[in-house]
């Protein structure tokens, strides 16, 4: 795996305030990492840090390779931005603009064409390409800030919030195309979005007040989001005594005379035993669900505790 | 340098797909063109007395130095109207944020913006140059002193713009950015008027002032000091507006 991105205790002050404070992360090919946040918590500071439109107060970043700050032409070369807002002239069509971006980012001449129809497909911009920017739909600017990124197909892309004034259609479409891009590149994007990071992601950040307080695959986000909770409702009442002999429950909530609560160990899940159970009693089982705790849930105990340390 | 041409080329195309460019132009060609023909009607009726004269002005003297000469003061109003929206309206519409994450310098923004508002002065100098070419159908012009006068009027322009694109940096609206650029050149226009005023010669002011080198230039006298002053502005505020970007990434 190349690492791709390094950045190490990235510290950003605002005058006296500080936005950022001392967060580090690694990102390797084949990532797409969520960067998750409330508003004003660092995320775009961050963002724009890793793209050398803001100077760091602190802290040094590595991308590709080079070091943004010695290096920032080699460095940003393998660099793909869209920035919370897309940076576009409006005046020009969006063929021209795709264009110009693919002077700025020096793409070989015989390669410009092939290149921007390949962004263009990609972001579904086909149809649109001779009109003008600014009489495009707000999706379809983000969409043209999307292609800009990924045109000159660069190591690594930064998305700020890139599904922000999408239908849903489009946002589905777009989140298939970051995870699309995550095979081959290593993508980081911003967001508050919490499903949206549980689509798309393979690592999760969640940063708040300006420190990263959370740093996860989403694999392990899942196993923490798995709190060994069993929601079971039966026809007649089941018997609870019988139930708790079953190896790995741990307790048994009744909340009606028909539903309870079992909690069991993560490691062992008991579901298979206790329904055999249930219907060789002849309760009659109707229902069995997992509880999880939601991405939500784990966002709002993990900040809410940060804060209150 | 491909990428500051990149920039240059996109900055003085996008200038006419707006209004802006072609109103100015039309005006500027308009107004001058209306002076072009004064002066020429002035030389046809001061003819028969110059042919007496021994040593007398003649037709390039009459009408190319005045030509020029408003042509500089009308550029005065102008530049900062051209160069307002450089830096300024990139930052307003964020879309400095394209610049700043491609694989370009600072120094490669500003020139690029700098050539390319600098392309669009250079229309100009040669339509307004055309004029007194016209004459050549039918007169003999000191080509000499012609050449002089637009030697004059470039570098006249190319301190304009610097002093345009620098103000377009530090501002944080277009408004603010023009009067800014229009205060400073008329400033700087004007110094030498305080030379003349109880005597008090000021060899400061003097050098100081932009219309004396002008001056000097028009007159047919190219000296070092006179250009180095004008490349030696136009590198000051262009520097100044490199490191006027590169501040943007560090404060904020």
């Amino acid at each position: 795996m190349t690492t791709l991105i390094e950045a190490d205790n990235l510290t950003r002050y605002y005058g006296s305030h500080c936005a950022v404070k001392g967060v580090s992360f690694t990102l390797a090919k084949g990532e797409v990492l969520g960067f998750l946040g409330s508003n004003g918590a660092g995320k775009t500071t961050t963002m724009q840090m890793l793209c050398g439109n803001l100077a760091p107060s602190a802290g040094q970043i590595i991308i590709n390779g080079y070091d943004l700050l010695d290096h920032p032409k080699a460095a940003k070369l393998s660099l793909g931005y869209l920035p919370d807002t897309p940076p576009l002239y409006k005046e020009l069509t969006v063929q021209e603009f795709l264009l110009y971006c693919a002077g700025l980012h020096g793409i070989a001449r015989n390669s410009v064409n092939a290149a921007i129809e390949r962004a263009q497909e990609r972001c579904g911009l086909i149809e649109v390409s001779d009109r003008l920017i600014a009489n495009l739909s707000k999706g379809f600017q983000q969409r043209v800030g999307i292609a800009q990124a990924i045109l000159h197909n660069p190591e690594v892309i930064v998305l700020d919030e890139p599904t922000v004034g999408l239908d849903p259609i489009q946002i589905r479409e777009i989140r298939t195309l970051i995870r699309e891009l995550g095979q081959d590149h290593g993508v980081i994007l911003s967001t508050h979005i919490l499903t949206e990071v549980q689509e798309s992601c393979t690592h999760v950040q969640i940063i708040d007040q300006g420190q990263l307080i959370l740093n996860e695959t989403i694999a392990g986000l899942n196993r923490q989001m798995d709190t060994g909770t069993l929601q079971v409702v039966t026809r007649l009442a089941p018997d609870i005594d019988s139930l708790l002999t079953i190896p790995g429950v741990d307790s048994i909530e009744s909340i009606a005379a028909n539903k309870i609560i079992v909690h069991h160990s993560v490691t062992a899940n008991p579901a298979e035993k206790i329904a055999a159970l249930i219907i060789a009693s002849g309760s009659g089982l109707q229902e069995l669900t997992p509880i999880k705790r939601s991405m939500e849930d784990i966002f709002i105990s993990l900040t809410k505790e940060h804060r209150e340390l | 340098m491909s990428m500051i041409l990149t920039i240059a080329s996109r900055e003085f195309r996008t200038l006419f797909l707006s209004p802006m460019a072609w109103t100015i132009l039309a005006i500027l060609q308009f107004i001058l063109a209306f002076l072009f023909l004064t002066q020429i009607e002035a030389f046809t009726e001061l003819q028969p007395k110059l042919a007496s004269i021994e040593g007398a002005p003649g037709l390039t003297d009459i009408i190319v130095p005045p030509l020029f000469g408003n042509a500089g003061i009308i550029l005065l109003l102008v530049t900062p109207l051209l160069t307002m929206r450089l830096i300024c309206e990139e930052r307003r519409n964020k879309t400095l944020a394209l610049l700043l994450s491609a694989p370009v310098s600072n120094t490669d923004i500003i020139l690029g913006k700098y050539l390319g508002i600098l392309g669009l002065m250079l229309l100009i100098i040669v339509l307004i140059t055309l004029m007194p070419l016209s004459l050549l159908s039918g007169a003999e012009l000191d080509l000499g002193k012609l050449f002089a006068n637009i030697l004059g009027l470039l570098l006249l322009v190319t301190s304009f713009a610097a002093i345009g694109l620098f103000m377009s940096c530090v501002a944080g609206h277009p408004t603010v950015a023009a009067m800014g650029t229009f205060g400073m050149l008329l400033l700087l226009w004007i110094l030498d008027w305080s030379v003349g005023v109880k005597d008090q010669h000021s060899e400061l002011f003097e050098y100081l002032s932009i219309l004396r080198h002008f001056q000097n230039i028009q007159s047919g006298l190219i000296s070092t000091v006179d250009v180095s002053y004008f490349l030696l502005f136009t590198a000051t505020f262009i520097t100044l507006s490199i490191r006027r970007l590169d501040n943007d990434r560090l404060q904020k």
